[in-house]
């Protein structure tokens, strides 16, 4: 048995160390480390309420408009408000542009520099993906950064800016939207998509939306013969790396469900465990602190209960994170989880095997191919007329559930009020779930479970196979303790 | 490793209390994209912990070849506060990988570099992350709030004899940090272009107000009493626009907005302290009926005298509209003189 401690565990949102136990060849147990504790759920206590739709968003940089759903939505659940319908569209729409901006991310800056590593230089593949991907330098970056940028003028546009924007609020959003901007925006998501067919997916969104398996998506791959995309320049290397059978988790997959509309969520919520999609009761959800350097009750507590008091000494566990569990289970969150959960057949037949690398990444490009669309559909929606918030009172006694669904999956606040003030704040956060340390009963978080296997080559400081796995979670470690 | 050639300028960022997003904002810059500034300034990135190829043990030895000298640091970047708990510690946050508190890390690449710049109200003053009681101990760089000290101390200089360059925001503007850096590298920031917060002047020198798409309002104090009505949100929505430094109004932010585009009241999030307004942010605190905190260098009886007269100047158009949830009366067609 060797040891190997890898940090700072880079291109992930936020500050990661990740400690391996190994034996022949493979990684044999793993130990998830979140080494950073601010105190968001601290500095909350006794706040207005409203003032949490200011301070709680930044907890993060790169999902801060998830964090503002969340907190509005919890706020609206303390105060009984409905929000305006025009502002649920806007809402929905600057959520899905910061979504989708963020897959971008995780995909070009974050997960895909590892493959144009020395480690790799004598594949075959080695030179178009150094040339195409490497950080900073490659010639996909140059593209995709402008392109992103000006996508996210839809945020600008409507929400004044990213990340944290103000303008989300618990009734609505606080800019009423003009035909004319409902017409450029229009535009802008017409020369985005073209960006995603020529150059980021390589195919119609719709085409790529409608696959059923993974032998359809290669042999779309094949049938679009040697131009190709970014995205099938990737599965190419999954291919001859097998990636569809790197880093397979517990196959427990949560979603709270995305994007409110009039009808029930876009993307569904529930649990899939096994073949079929269960009702999600989220009064079945605790944290554990066993591992955790924190203090409080020994049972796991429910997140409306919940104590966020650190121990200084750092006495007992191994990472800030607390360990949320369902109904006593680890589960993994993420868009390969919504989909799974929502029954994409691409999704599903992805992960037949075990959830993996490949079907992580696939899932992000799925959403965003069903997500511009969608994007199109609710601007459209949008009536210039009518209200865009609706307006409720500052409660004195209440308790309110945000349960939205970031980039990164789940993403919960749960907020209770008493004598008008803030009296508790729990936040649980998508990578709090996936990168979560040991429960009492030695149950380990996903990634912890993912790593076991995960091959480990000769002399390798940095083994690239686990880099490989911890980044197809896209994990966000600022959510991760805020 | 050695100097790069030419006139690179070797570039450190470390994040620690925050949140990224001062990253997140710069990679929405616009015209030029950031690595076309960057390359455009000569700035050499040694190391950036969301963008770079580097990992483990090859950070460690980056960080290590600066320490000893090997490798010459122009410029260290810090994003995020620094994080001193619990009780002096620093414990908060142990750089990984390295077993050592991030602010003893910063505090000694702070010494081997040329230059500091804080990126961001956190690394500058301490920001959100200082928020309700701090219990993070959290401070910025050079100061703690709207105090000298910090990490650093309030006497700091770097080995050029300049400040922290304290860039502020909650997140800065992209074009902050590129044109600061480039500014730096370029020899054309000194001294005598940061104000006495260690702000450049490009940023300290306007304010929010400059250039509010609300300003006609204002004029006429023709005020919104909702969020998502039209009319000046300064006095009863907490907008802090006539106070706080920055261009964020006649610089747009993602394509065409600020806090204001989008409906909400300016913060002030460039400014030491706006974490703990001292009162909800979205009301504005009165006393006798009279906002407190009123333009900073305007006196209080001519602001009084000014808003009365101009209330009741106020033209229709701006009283309704003021409170509507959108312009709803138009300005009246001028008279063009021809005759029919």
């Amino acid at each position: 048995m060797s040891r190997l401690v890898v940090g700072p565990f880079n291109r992930v949102e936020g500050d990661l160390e990740v400690k391996l136990e190994m034996s022949d060849g493979h990684v044999a147990r793993a130990e998830v480390v979140s080494p950073l504790y601010r105190g968001f759920e601290q500095m909350l206590q006794g706040k207005d309420p409203r003032d949490g739709l200011v301070i709680a968003p930044r907890i993060c940089g790169i999902c801060s408009v998830s964090q503002s759903v969340a907190a509005a939505a919890a706020l609206a659940g303390a105060q009984g408000l409905e929000p305006a319908p025009n502002g649920q569209l806007v809402t929905n729409i600057v959520h899905a542009a910061e979504n989708i901006a963020d897959h971008l991310t995780h995909f070009y800056l974050f997960f895909i520099p590892d493959f144009t590593r020395e480690v790799y230089g004598s594949e075959p593949w080695h030179a178009a993906t150094a040339e195409r991907f490497t950080a900073l330098r490659g010639s996909a970056v140059r593209q995709m950064l402008p392109q992103r940028a000006e996508f996210m003028h839809i945020v600008g546009t409507l929400a004044g800016k990213w990340p944290h924007t103000l303008s989300l609020q618990p009734g609505g959003v606080t800019k009423w939207v003009a035909a004319n901007e409902v017409q450029r925006l229009l535009g802008l998501l017409a020369g985005f998509r073209r960006f995603l067919e020529q150059t980021a997916i390589g195919v119609a969104l719709e085409q790529f939306a409608d696959l059923r398996s993974r032998d359809e998506l290669f042999a779309l791959l094949e049938s679009c013969g040697p131009t190709q995309s970014d995205l099938f320049q990737f599965l190419k290397i999954s291919e001859a790396l097998r990636l569809n059978r790197l880093g397979r988790a517990q196959d427990r997959y949560l979603s709270y469900g995305a994007y409110r509309q009039t009808s029930g969520h876009l993307f569904a919520r529930g649990l899939r465990d096994g073949d079929v999609r269960q009702q999600l009761n989220t009064g079945l959800i605790a944290e554990d602190v066993s591992n955790a350097w924190m203090l409080g009750p020994d049972t796991a507590l429910h997140p409306f209960d919940g104590v966020t008091e650190p121990d200084g000494h750092m006495t007992s566990g191994y990472t800030w994170c607390k360990a949320p569990r369902l109904a006593g289970h680890a589960a993994e969150v993420g868009a390969l989880a919504r989909q799974v959960v929502d029954g994409h057949p691409l999704a599903m037949d992805l992960v037949a095997e075990g959830s993996n690398v490949e079907a992580r990444i696939v899932a992000r490009f799925l959403e965003v191919a069903i997500l511009v669309p969608e994007m199109v559909r609710w601007l459209r929606e949008i009536r210039p007329a009518d209200a865009f918030i609706a307006h409720g009172e500052t409660p004195n006694d209440a308790e309110g559930a945000g349960l939205v669904e970031a980039a990164r999956g789940s993403l919960g606040h749960w907020l209770k009020v008493s004598g008008g003030k803030i009296s508790n704040y729990q936040i649980i956060a998508p990578t709090t779930w996936n990168f979560s340390p040991r429960d009492a009963a030695g149950q380990p978080g996903a990634l912890e479970a993912a790593l076991v296997g995960a091959p480990v080559r000769n002399g390798e400081t940095e083994p690239v196979a686990v880099q490989h796995i911890v980044r197809s979670f896209d994990p966000c470690m600022v959510c991760t303790v805020h | 490793m050695t100097r790069p050639a030419g006139n690179m300028h070797n570039l450190l960022w470390l994040q620690s209390g925050g949140c990224g997003g001062c990253t997140l904002s710069l990679i929405c810059a616009e015209a030029p994209d950031f690595v076309t500034a960057f390359e455009t300034a000569g700035i050499n990135l040694l190391w950036h912990p969301a963008l770079s190829t580097e990992t483990g043990r090859q950070v460690t030895s980056i960080i290590d070849a600066v320490l000893s000298g090997d490798v010459p640091l122009d410029i260290l970047c810090l994003e995020g506060s620094v994080m001193m708990g619990p009780n002096g510690t620093g414990r908060f946050h142990m750089m990984s990988g390295r077993d050592q508190p991030m602010k003893d890390v910063i505090a000694a690449l702070a010494e081997k570099a040329s230059h500091v710049v804080a990126v961001g109200s956190c690394a500058a003053f301490g920001g959100i992350t200082a928020c309700g009681g701090n219990p993070g101990e959290a401070v910025g760089l050079a100061w703690d709030g709207d105090q000298p000290g910090g990490l650093l101390g309030g006497k700091f200089s770097d080995r050029a004899g300049m400040p922290v360059i304290n860039i502020p925001g909650c997140p800065v503007h992209p074009d902050w940090v590129t044109e600061t850096l480039s500014q730096l590298t370029a020899g054309a920031l000194t001294r005598d272009h940061l104000d006495a917060l260690g702000r450049p002047d490009a940023i300290s020198g306007s304010l929010v107000h400059h250039g509010c798409s609300r300003n006609e309002f204002y004029e006429y104090k023709a005020s919104a009493e909702k969020l998502c009505e039209a009319g000046c949100m300064m006095e009863n929505l907490g907008c802090k626009g006539t106070q706080a430094a920055g261009d964020c109004n006649t610089r747009a932010w993602n394509g065409s907005g600020s806090c204001i585009t989008g409906g909400y009241p300016c913060i002030a999030c460039t400014e030491p302290g706006f974490e703990e307004p001292g009162h909800p942010f979205v009301e504005t605190p009165k006393i006798a009926g009279i906002p407190v905190g009123l333009p900073t260098d305007m006196p209080k009886a001519w602001f009084v005298a000014l808003a009365s007269l101009s209330k009741a100047a106020t033209p229709r158009r701006l009283r309704e509209n003021a409170t509507s949830d959108r312009i709803r009366v138009f300005p009246d067609r001028k008279k063009t003189g021809r005759k029919s």
